[in-house]
């Protein structure tokens, strides 16, 4: 008998709520299989299982809110096994907060602390049985309204068939780029550097490509930004993992968090897993999955907590240069501006080549200039050689 | 009711509500600073002593604990007298006079003695009067056992309370709101006596309450336009008296609307607005959503300069921003 628990699906989320149980008490399930639906600011999640096994039992319904770390239902696997969902990747993630209260309502809140709640809202909840301590507040500092009572109320009445609410807020989106934003710059002292890169060649590369190509299966100059990407952080593996524990943890597997921003506002840098590994064909296809996914609010809970390293590409209406902040605990973010044709000297002589500048922003605290340069270099490098992508 | 309603001034129903009384009730006079050859300070009572004569419309020494204490002497003698203070501040020289005598008298003659008394005067700031002539102390008198605070803040009120006043067996006191004189509006060409108790919803709405009173009320009005303008629906309770508070209707604002706020001139501590907000929470608690709030004049002496005169008391800006505030917390 295991444990699935309400994971972390980024640096600062403290809690979710289910809005959906997609397997019922006594099915069988799969590891990578999705069970459930869970709502943080950033939208809503699929959230997958990584064992098999039967899940035996549901602790907390569908539109309870708790915090990461609760146990949401039980899994018999048949054997013994402490936990259903691994340690959350990062390790300063919040840790699966101990011992936690009874279910089925565990409380998100620290015991002692004080709820703030309306007296309308306390006895509103009264009447309709739902606790408030589940309940996130959006009154006066932060306390509990009738209407936040009610609406807790009407998601734990959602019939179970029906589809959880779907997409974001765009408020909690904000403040949840706030607070990582925030966290980043107040604990990892990045370095910046850039370097322009001439597209010439990928650019030509792509021409033909996308020539023989169907309009359907045409490459976009991105694919190929990414990928060099990708190959040069094997190359420069200490800029490709997380900061945990007083110091870097890398990894092994090169998981790019692609930055899409999201229409209404917002963004999201979900993973493309082992994106060295891909042909661009298969990247690209990735890629437009991931765009659709997360302006349908469609993502895997497990897509927003493997990126092991950022890129974010501005397009070609975007700016020059961007010098990005790194989303914590990862490493680094490399960024790419818009190709415009630029001034470039070859061979003594001043040319108009299209030009993108690259940019690292790196943890100083794991790595220093001499490993983002080699990392910028290594991009260059590869885009130089597009039909090696 | 037939007649079609006419374009007048709250300064012209006022002197249309004391002509009414004079042509009704012998008993009825007018006392007062000024009241007779000038025609009121606020010229409320231009006319009426080419109408009805000195005995009836009497001008009086600059002393106020004298005249209003023969208020009080006519007042128990069978007489309907209505006395004009001409700003709540100077109302202060005849505070034993009003507290002591008249809020008294009836209790402490185990009710063999009536003061069927009306003392109107003008309060509130926005004519540039500065501190000794602006402020709104009506909270304080709402303060007295024995006495009726009364609060007109509409055409109607100004027209139909002075009559009912004069008809109650208890001192009753008019605070005429000095912005209000100039207001326009149409009056009903039968309007007449209204009852002085009970406060009136002047606007419905869902998602706050705004208790106001007096000079205050077009401006809750004008702050509630713009509310609904974003969505918010404000219902805005006008007191029309604040002693004794209409309880019952408060608190069913309230629980319509689970929030409130309460706005008036005059200073926050102690004041009216504390005792409406106290009584809220004894007495609707359960059906509060959020903590009372208060909009009151800022604890200065009324300035004088226009725009500082201005800035110390609630507006339809400062008053559209603390209920969206209240309603909608956090970042616009």
């Amino acid at each position: 008998m295991s444990e699935f628990r309400m994971p972390s699906l980024g640096a600062d989320m403290e809690k979710g709520t289910v809005v959906e149980w997609l397997k019922q008490p006594g099915e069988k399930i799969a590891r990578g299989e999705v069970v459930a639906v869970v709502e943080t600011q950033k939208g809503a999640f699929e959230v997958e299982v990584f064992e098999d096994g039967v899940l035996s039992e549901i602790l907390v319904p569908a539109g309870a809110e708790v915090p990461v770390g609760a146990v949401l239902a039980r899994i018999d696997s048949g054997e013994p096994k402490p936990m259903a969902v691994p340690a959350p990747r990062p390790a300063d993630m919040p840790a699966p907060s101990v011992p936690l209260p009874p279910p089925p309502r565990p409380s998100p809140r620290p015991a002692g602390e004080r709820l703030r709640l309306s007296p309308a809202a306390a006895r509103r909840a009264a009447e309709l049985g739902v606790d408030p301590r589940g309940v996130a507040g959006s009154g006066q500092g932060g306390a509990i309204t009738l209407a936040d009572i009610e609406a807790a109320a009407a998601r734990a009445a959602r019939p179970s068939g029906e589809k959880g609410r779907r997409g974001f807020d765009p408020a909690a989106m904000r403040q949840a780029i706030a607070s990582a934003m925030a966290r980043s710059k107040r604990e990892i002292p990045h370095y910046y550097l850039g370097l322009p890169i001439d597209m010439s060649r990928a650019l030509q590369w792509l021409a033909a490509e996308n020539a023989r190509r169907d309009v359907e299966n045409r490459l976009l100059a991105g694919v190929l930004l990414l990928k060099a990407t990708a190959l040069a952080l094997k190359e420069v593996p200490e800029l490709n993992g997380f900061w945990a524990d007083g110091g870097p943890r890398l990894s092994t597997g090169i998981h790019v968090g692609w930055a899409i921003s999201l229409r209404g506002g917002g963004l999201m840098a979900p993973a493309i897993h082992d994106a060295d590994g891909k042909t661009v064909d298969l990247l690209m296809a990735a890629l437009r999955d991931l765009v659709i996914r997360a302006r349908t609010a469609r993502l895997r809970g497990s897509e927003m907590t493997d990126p092991t390293v950022t890129v974010t590409s501005l397009g070609e209406r975007g700016a020059e240069r961007v010098y990005g902040v790194i989303y914590p605990p990862q490493l680094a973010i490399v960024g790419f501006g818009a190709v415009r044709p630029a001034p470039a000297v070859i061979d003594g002589a001043v040319a108009a080549r299209p030009t993108v500048y690259a940019t690292l922003s790196g943890d100083h605290r794991a790595s220093d200039g001499v490993s983002g340069s080699r990392l910028l270099a290594a991009i260059d490098t590869h885009l130089q050689a597009p039909e090696t992508l | 009711m037939s007649a079609p309603p006419r374009r007048t001034t709250y300064r012209e129903a006022v002197r249309e509500a004391i002509r009414e009384a004079m042509l009704r009730d012998p008993r009825v006079f007018l006392m007062g600073e000024d009241v007779g050859r000038y025609g009121g300070c606020y010229a409320v009572s231009k006319g009426l002593l080419q109408e009805f004569g000195e005995e009836r419309i009497r001008d009086t020494p600059l002393s106020e604990s004298g005249f209003v204490g023969a208020g009080i002497g006519a007042a128990l003698n069978g007489m309907r007298p209505i006395v004009e203070v001409m700003s709540v501040n100077f109302s202060l020289l005849a505070l034993d006079q009003i507290v002591n005598n008249a809020a008294t008298i009836p209790h402490m003659s185990g009710g063999q003695f009536a003061v069927p008394l009306v003392i109107r005067m003008a309060t509130g700031s926005g004519r540039q009067l500065a501190a000794q002539h602006s402020h709104s102390l009506e909270g304080w008198y709402a303060h007295i056992p024995g006495l009726k605070v009364l609060v007109p803040a509409t055409l109607e009120d100004a027209r139909g309370m002075l009559w009912s006043a004069l008809e109650d067996p208890n001192p009753v006191l008019i605070f005429e709101h000095v912005q209000l004189y100039n207001m326009e509006g149409d009056l009903d060409a039968a309007a007449g006596p209204v009852p002085i108790s009970g406060a009136a919803i002047r606007r419905p709405g869902r998602d706050l309450s705004i208790i106001t009173y007096g000079g205050s009320l077009s401006k809750c009005l004008a702050a509630a336009t713009a509310l609904a303008a974003e969505g918010i629906e404000a219902e805005v309770v006008d007191l029309r008296s604040l002693r004794p508070l209409d309880d019952a209707t408060i608190m069913a604002s309230v629980a319509r609307t689970r929030r409130v706020l309460i706005v008036d001139e005059g200073w926050r501590s102690g004041g009216i607005s504390a005792e409406i907000s106290a009584r809220i929470v004894e007495q609707a608690f359960y059906e509060l959503d959020a903590p009372p709030a208060r909009l009151c004049g800022v604890e200065v002496p009324i300035p004088y300069p226009k725009h500082l005169e201005d800035a110390s008391v609630p507006q339809a800006e400062s008053i559209h921003a603390a209920a969206r505030t209240l309603v909608r917390p956090g970042p616009a």
